[in-house]
């Protein structure tokens, strides 16, 4: 028994592992196959692995959903010629994209995905680490990829990486307060006084079992979307890479499975923005709003629970792809113009609004 | 000088100002794309439909009868704009082929190279046997330079056989036989 309490965070841990790892792998195959459906092309459908990909049709379907891509990329990564340049610093050069990707694999560790009644009868989250200040720690951390971005430019040596890493660093603390200040709402009201939730995003999702707190929230949802577009460097907000401007931004001086690292580490951010906007703005596992849960006891409710916000996640990664492939990229001096005049100013009078709102609700209402 | 108008520019809205508005309008747009049909042709399962008087590469042909219609006269060689027909004319042995000995003429050797070819379709246009024509192959790879010149047996057998209604030679040597002067 004692063994087993040891063993089993490690089993769930590297469970997690797999299935972000593979979201993040198939996150990319959609990007390629919504980015071409939008295009009117027809995207990846060529690979096909020897023994699944014979079986008569399912194999041709897969093929044709492109869905063995994702192997195919990441051999090709793997096999690709390590070629260093001369006149990088090597010692960070190998650090950065390792910097990048840790920060956003180390953020699910307090995401919940699910939930589960225990033997008492209380609803419990699905979730490596339950800890009660989860949101301060997903915004700790994850502002740590910047120096993954920083370092790549600055130790690639070279002027195209380091203009994306001083753009994308300027970009990500502009964007910071904004998204700070937008979620400080929700927390406000999904933390009635004297509840024991605090800051945990457990107790965010259980205030979201009647209306979504979209629809209580719109602006505060508007601006943390704007802001985790902008932290996670995507369209239109893609600052760090800009290819027009850029060559490559930051990881121009990259290539094989190095790479690969930063390429994962873009969408493992893209997943935990996401997952963090379904959590905080789309009910998380909650069924539909004004809906009450529909997920049976036992087993079958936990796994359903799980793969309803899976499903939601998925699609905030489609509205994520989407909107990249619809919208044009903003000038730096817009970037910055948005961050700090208009959203910063935006999220302060929301804050300042709904303190007087919620204050209002407490002392009339209840 | 031409009078300059100017063009009077509305200030923006409120809501244009917002973008939000356009952004809708533009997702609605691509999501809208999704659905449509896709406009890729997968190439080499699926081959572009090739228009009449395509200029492909140019071949030889063969008459219905299966003859080679060059009688080297090498105008194409002449006209040819980057010089890349090379023909080595001969004389049609009379005692070995007496059908064909009043043509006279064949190339021994026929030689386009491929690389040098522009595709203009001057050859065509200026061959009196109507014997040369650009036709609808337009993928050609080969290993070397050497492989990419392209012989006279293997431009007659991409060229084929066209629907030819003259027989020329045939006219010229009934009119001979018949005495009756040139055709």
């Amino acid at each position: 028994m004692d063994f087993l309490s040891y063993l089993l965070p490690f089993i769930y841990a590297l469970s997690m592992i797999g299935v972000f790892m593979t979201l993040c792998a198939y996150s990319v195959l959609a990007e390629r196959k919504i980015c071409s459906f939008i295009q009117g092309r027809v995207g990846p459908n060529r690979a096909r692995i020897p023994i699944i990909g014979q079986i008569p049709v399912l194999g041709n379907i897969l093929t044709r959903l492109g869905l063995f891509h994702p192997a195919a990329d990441g051999l090709k990564f793997l096999f690709k010629e390590e070629i260093t340049p001369g006149h990088v610093r090597l010692t960070y050069y190998y650090l950065a994209p390792i910097i990048a990707l840790a920060p956003a694999l180390t953020t699910m560790v307090v995401l919940p995905f699910g939930r589960y009644v225990d033997a008492s009868g209380a609803v419990q989250p699905l979730v490596l680490a339950n800890i009660d200040v989860g949101i301060l720690f997903i915004l700790a951390i994850s502002s740590l990829g910047v120096y993954g971005i920083v370092l790549a430019g600055w130790a690639s040596n070279s002027k195209y990486p380091f203009l994306g890493a001083i753009r994308s660093t300027a970009q990500m603390i502009s964007y910071e307060l904004a998204m700070g200040l937008s979620i400080l709402p929700v927390f406000l009201w999904a933390a009635a006084p004297g509840s024991d939730y605090g800051l945990s995003l457990f107790g965010v999702v259980q205030s979201q079992q009647g209306l979504w707190l979209i629809l209580w929230q719109p602006i505060s949802a508007l601006i943390f979307l704007v802001a985790i577009f902008a932290e996670t460097n995507r369209l239109p907000f893609d600052m760090a890479e800009s290819e027009t401007d850029l060559v490559g931004g930051f990881h121009t001086e990259y290539g094989a499975f190095k790479f690969g690292i930063f390429f994962v580490a873009e969408y493992a951010h893209i997943i935990m923005g996401s997952s963090l906007f379904v959590l905080l703005f789309l009910g998380g596992w909650n069924f539909l709003p004004g809906l009450a849960d529909p997920w049976p006891a036992g087993i079958i409710g936990i796994v359903m629970s799980a793969l309803w916000f899976l499903l939601k996640v998925c699609g905030m990664i489609f509205f994520f792809i989407w909107v990249r492939w619809s919208l044009p990229r903003f000038r730096y001096d817009q970037v910055m113009h948005l961050g700090w005049k208009i959203l910063l100013p935006l999220a302060i009078a929301n804050f300042v609004i709904y303190i007087f709102v919620i204050a209002l609700i407490d002392k009339f209402i209840n | 000088m031409a009078k300059t108008k100017v063009m009077e520019r509305k200030p923006l809205t409120f809501s244009e100002k917002t973008f939000i508005p356009q952004i809708a309008s533009g997702l609605a747009t691509t999501f809208g794309n999704m659905f449509k049909k896709t406009v890729t042709l997968q190439y080499p399962e699926e081959r572009p439909v090739i228009p009449e008087n395509y200029r492909g590469i140019p071949t030889l042909v063969k008459d219905p009868k299966g003859r080679v219609k060059c009688v080297s006269c090498q105008l194409c060689e002449f006209v040819c704009p980057p010089k890349a027909i090379r023909i080595n004319p001969s004389e049609i042995d009379g005692e070995e082929d007496p059908e064909r000995a009043h043509i006279e003429k064949e190339p021994a050797t026929f030689d386009i190279n491929m690389l040098r070819c522009i595709y203009c379709g001057l050859c065509q246009e200026v061959c009196p046997e109507e014997a040369i024509f650009l036709q609808d192959d337009f993928s050609l790879s080969g290993y070397t330079r050497e492989e990419m010149v392209y012989g006279k047996d293997k431009l007659l057998e991409l060229g084929g056989t066209l629907p030819d209604r003259h027989f020329k030679w045939d006219k010229k040597k009934l009119a001979e036989e018949s005495n009756s002067g040139h055709h």
